[in-house]
């Protein structure tokens, strides 16, 4: 048997993987845990990106000519560019899963590392845009100013407060991701996994998915809202 | 304990299919459909997200507790907007003396000295 | 030839260090940091509590200026709230029971587990912080704009304190439910778990769904106050109710959170001390997975005055109604239990009495407050204050405290000693209605609750509600010396002193670290009292 099970062996007087927490009976149990866990983790997510986008509905309603003002001026080119960088890096991240699954550790930290770039790259043009809005005076608060419709304001304010703070909060999900996907990364680097034990590969390429889906979100309510009416 | 193992042409299929969405959901947004906009925006939107949760998420492969959980979360989440907008979008049926009867009737803060109703 | 006996290694004394409490993964021992945790708090909020009593017995505003009592209700609040009533049955029964209940050795999660405890520890700072540098004078529900534009009070920091604690919420309640599904010992069944288990499901529900929500509220909030975000500002249009009902979509079902596992505590004690199996099982478990659910549609019941539709509030008010049912059919079931069973009069029924009348008349002026004609005239008076103590106090505390009782022997291997028990059990069953049925009185005659002065004609009332809540102080006070004292002179409790059925009970007292020394099987329903003896001595 491996090298790791035997020394363990020795170690407790019975043979188990070495990935094997004590509290568990079964390495199987333990997977299964842990999925479950993600998987609530991810429903907490979903709440907690749930109270702003309640906001931002009733906003939204309120303030339709306020909201269309405020996404014309986001530039789709950089959000579409975005979204098209991160539903890449699900793909790559499901084929970094798939390698780990399939005990290919130099294909998983391939995978796992353009993902973790993918996300970077996301998170420079969202730097970018924010220095954008920065240098318009776009950022709520006492500084806020809105020179094309000076009427709408206050509204517009309203606007861009759920913009930052949709974005912002994705962002911070995206660093923290990014993160995560370093350390497994790592992991993997060292031979970690095997096709019996890839959690960590696993369960945080269920955060990543998440957080794509929130920006598959995001992108049209933000980018998308009431465009056609520059065109009639 | 491996998982299903889902073939490469999968994840390409699905890869390509969230390219084409994301495709139609700018162009759509630049068609004038009046209030159709943004219920075809999330439609698609909707459907995008589906497809991840399904193939990249592994759900469809997964067991019917990990189905539970995410009809829960979008379950709640439901309950949330629905029940929160029922107050919202009802405001404006009643009417009282010097109030408006349109919905999503909001009050707004007139200037000093104003009478009920003015703006 | 000598021969030496080792103790028994049990949890406690398996590592004596202060490190080894500190960075333990062992359940048992999180629920007893918990335990001391929540007491501290604990006292903080009964001393919040005493000088609002203590101002409240003059009409005028002599011991405290308004602000200044502002400062202190809202302290009473968050602190009895957000660290003491959401985390003191899961936290300390919960993590310790738990886990013996089902046949495990520990949760699912055991470092997150310690993550939790830690978490409510540094928003507890963080609140101390805030409360020691001026306090907060918004009430305990942060209602904007005056939270968010006009307090020049510590919002922010306390903002970030009760944030930080929602997150040792959410993942203790992440814990319990991936433990409750995947570490349940062989043989044993949904049906077949006790009924505290269920409670604990239902309640992580709420802590999972629910809590979020405050978190992202309490962070807009923030963002407001810090940044200048506009989301709940008048002045740009925004909407204050926005944040009511953000806030209570959380604030409400925590409620369900602090009342849940209390009600779970309840069904153990009540079948234990009648001998009998629990009426109704499955009606008790799916209630509570009802209440958890239901809870979540009835939030704005809270807002019916602040300016929300009328049609919106008719449809809140019906709902509001139906979740009075679920919480019935837990109290016929118990009665049905109790009926007929060989009632066995030790204290932990003792408070399972106070916590059925209690939690009764608390329940069902919930009714009367969901009622919107009389909730025009009731809202934001006394009745209110009296209702919600009725139920926290009355109900969930009193649960609390027949489960320590009950599991005071598991968890420290000593029984307390029954005289003292029940003395204090009677002076708080004397001092509690003293303190809080005058409220209901002073409440429907009109007085509001945050006001630091009133109408001369209420201060009979006032100081009866006074009085009640000193002798509530030396009732409570005596449990705490008395438990204590337990540890150092009581007699030492076998496994089983209650003769109860339940895994935790076929294990030493208190546990060994892995709490079974062979992983159980589990044959059999979780209450049958047939085949137990009815009484110890």
């Amino acid at each position: 048997m491996p090298d790791g099970l035997a020394a363990h062996a020795d170690l407790h007087g019975h043979a188990h993987d070495p990935a094997l927490q004590h509290h568990f009976q079964t390495l199987d149990q333990q997977h299964e845990a842990a999925t479950l866990g993600m998987w609530v983790f991810l429903v907490t997510e979903v709440m907690f990106f749930g109270g702003l986008l309640m906001a931002y509905l009733i906003y939204r309603i309120w303030y339709p000519e306020a909201w269309a003002e405020g996404s014309e001026e986001l530039s789709i080119a950089l959000g579409g560019f975005n979204t098209v960088v991160l539903i890449t890096s699900s793909l790559t991240m499901a084929l970094g899963v798939r390698s780990a699954q399939t005990g290919t550790p130099r294909a998983t930290v391939k995978w796992l590392l353009i993902t973790i770039a993918l996300g970077l790259t996301f998170l420079v043009v969202k730097f970018f845009e924010y220095k954008e809005k920065w240098d318009l005076n776009h950022i709520p608060g006492p500084n806020f100013i809105f020179e094309g419709r000076p009427d709408l304001a206050p509204h517009l304010e309203i606007f861009y407060s759920l913009y930052f703070g949709l974005t912002g909060l994705h962002a911070l999900h995206m660093v923290v991701g990014v993160s995560i996907l370093s350390v497994v990364a790592w992991m993997a680097y060292r031979r970690r996994f095997t096709p019996n034990w890839y959690t960590p590969v696993e369960i945080s390429g269920l955060y990543w998915h998440f957080v794509d889906v929130v920006w598959i979100f995001l992108f049209p309510l933000l980018y998308l809202v009431d465009r056609a009416r520059q065109v009639s | 304990m491996t998982g299903h193992v889902s073939p490469k042409r999968v994840y390409y299929a699905i890869f390509a299919s969230l390219m084409v969405l994301t495709a139609i959901t700018v162009s759509i947004a630049f068609i004038p459909l009046g209030r159709l906009n943004f219920p075809v925006a999330l439609s698609i939107a909707i459907l995008k997200a589906t497809l991840v949760v399904l193939f990249f998420m592994h759900v469809k492969y997964s067991s019917r507790l990990t189905k539970l959980i995410c009809g829960t979360a979008f379950f709640f989440l439901l309950v949330l907007f629905g029940l929160t907008l029922s107050d919202y979008l009802s405001r404006g049926w009643y009417t009282a003396p010097g109030g408006t009867t349109g919905a999503g009737t909001r009050v707004r803060i007139g200037p000093a000295g104003a009478a009920p109703g003015e703006r | 030839m000598t021969t030496t006996v080792l103790p028994r290694v049990t949890y406690v004394n398996v590592k004596t260090t202060v490190a080894s409490w500190l960075l333990t993964k062992d359940h048992k021992r999180i629920g007893i940091l918990y335990l001391g945790l929540v007491a501290v708090a604990f006292l903080l909020g009964g001393i919040f509590a005493a000088a609002v009593r203590i101002e409240l017995t003059t009409p005028q505003g002599d011991l405290l200026s308004a602000d200044s009592y502002n400062r202190m209700f809202t302290a009473h609040g968050v602190m009895m709230v957000f660290f003491v009533l959401i985390p003191v049955v899961p936290g300390i029964l919960g993590n310790f029971v738990m886990p013996l209940m089902i046949g495990a050795k520990d949760v699912a999660f055991p470092r997150l587990n310690l993550l939790s405890w830690y978490l409510l520890v540094i928003g507890f700072l963080f609140t101390i912080a805030a409360l020691v540098s001026g306090g907060v004078d918004t009430g305990w529900t942060f209602y904007t704009p005056y939270s968010s534009l006009a307090s020049n009070s510590n919002v922010v920091m306390t903002g970030l304190g009760i944030f930080i604690a929602g997150f040792s919420s959410i993942l203790t309640g992440l814990n319990f439910m991936v433990t409750i599904h995947r570490m349940r010992a062989p043989g044993m069944t949904w049906f077949r778990l006790p009924l505290f288990v269920w409670a604990l499901y239902a309640t992580a529900l709420v802590q999972i769904l629910g809590t979020p929500i405050i978190a992202i509220t309490l962070l807009m909030l923030v963002l407001e106050r810090v940044l200048g975000f506009g989301i709940f500002d008048p002045r740009l249009g925004g909407d204050p109710v926005l944040f009511q009902h953000l806030f209570w979509f959380y604030s409400h079902p925590a409620v369900y959170i602090m009342i849940l596992p209390p009600m779970g505590v309840i069904s153990e004690v009540i079948t234990c001390f009648s001998r009998k199996n629990v009426f109704g099982y499955s009606f008790v478990a799916f209630s509570s997975l009802a209440i958890a659910v239901f809870g979540f549609l009835v939030w704005a019941h809270h807002l019916f005055v602040a300016g929300i539709s009328p049609y919106s509030a008719m449809v809140f008010s019906f709902l509001s109604f139906a979740v009075a049912i679920p919480s019935a059919v837990k109290t016929f079931n118990w009665t049905a239990t109790l009926y007929q069973g060989a009632i066995w009069l030790q204290t932990p029924i003792w408070w399972a009495f106070g916590f059925l009348g209690l939690f009764l008349v608390g329940g069902l002026t919930g009714l009367f407050l969901a009622s919107l004609g009389l909730d025009v005239h009731l809202h934001d008076t006394y009745f209110v204050v009296a209702h919600f103590h009725f139920i926290m106090v009355g109900g969930a505390i009193m649960g609390f405290f027949a489960g320590l009782h009950y599991w005071w022997p598991k968890m420290t291997g000593r029984m307390y000693n029954e005289f003292l028990s029940r003395f204090a059990a009677i002076l708080v069953f004397v001092g509690f209605p003293l303190t809080f049925g005058p409220q209901f009185i002073l409440g429907y005659l009109g007085m509001p609750r945050r006001y630091h002065v009133y109408p001369d004609e209420f201060q009979v009332l006032n100081v009866l509600s006074s009085a009640g809540a000193s002798i509530l102080a030396v009732g409570y006070t005596l449990i705490a010396l008395y438990l204590l004292f337990s540890l150092w002179k009581g007699e030492k409790a076998g496994a089983n002193p209650w003769k109860a059925t339940g895994l935790e009970w076929q294990t030493e007292s208190p546990p060994p670290p892995d709490n079974f020394a062979v992983t159980p099987i589990v044959t059999e329903g979780a209450y049958e009292y047939s085949k137990r003896e009815i009484k110890v001595a």
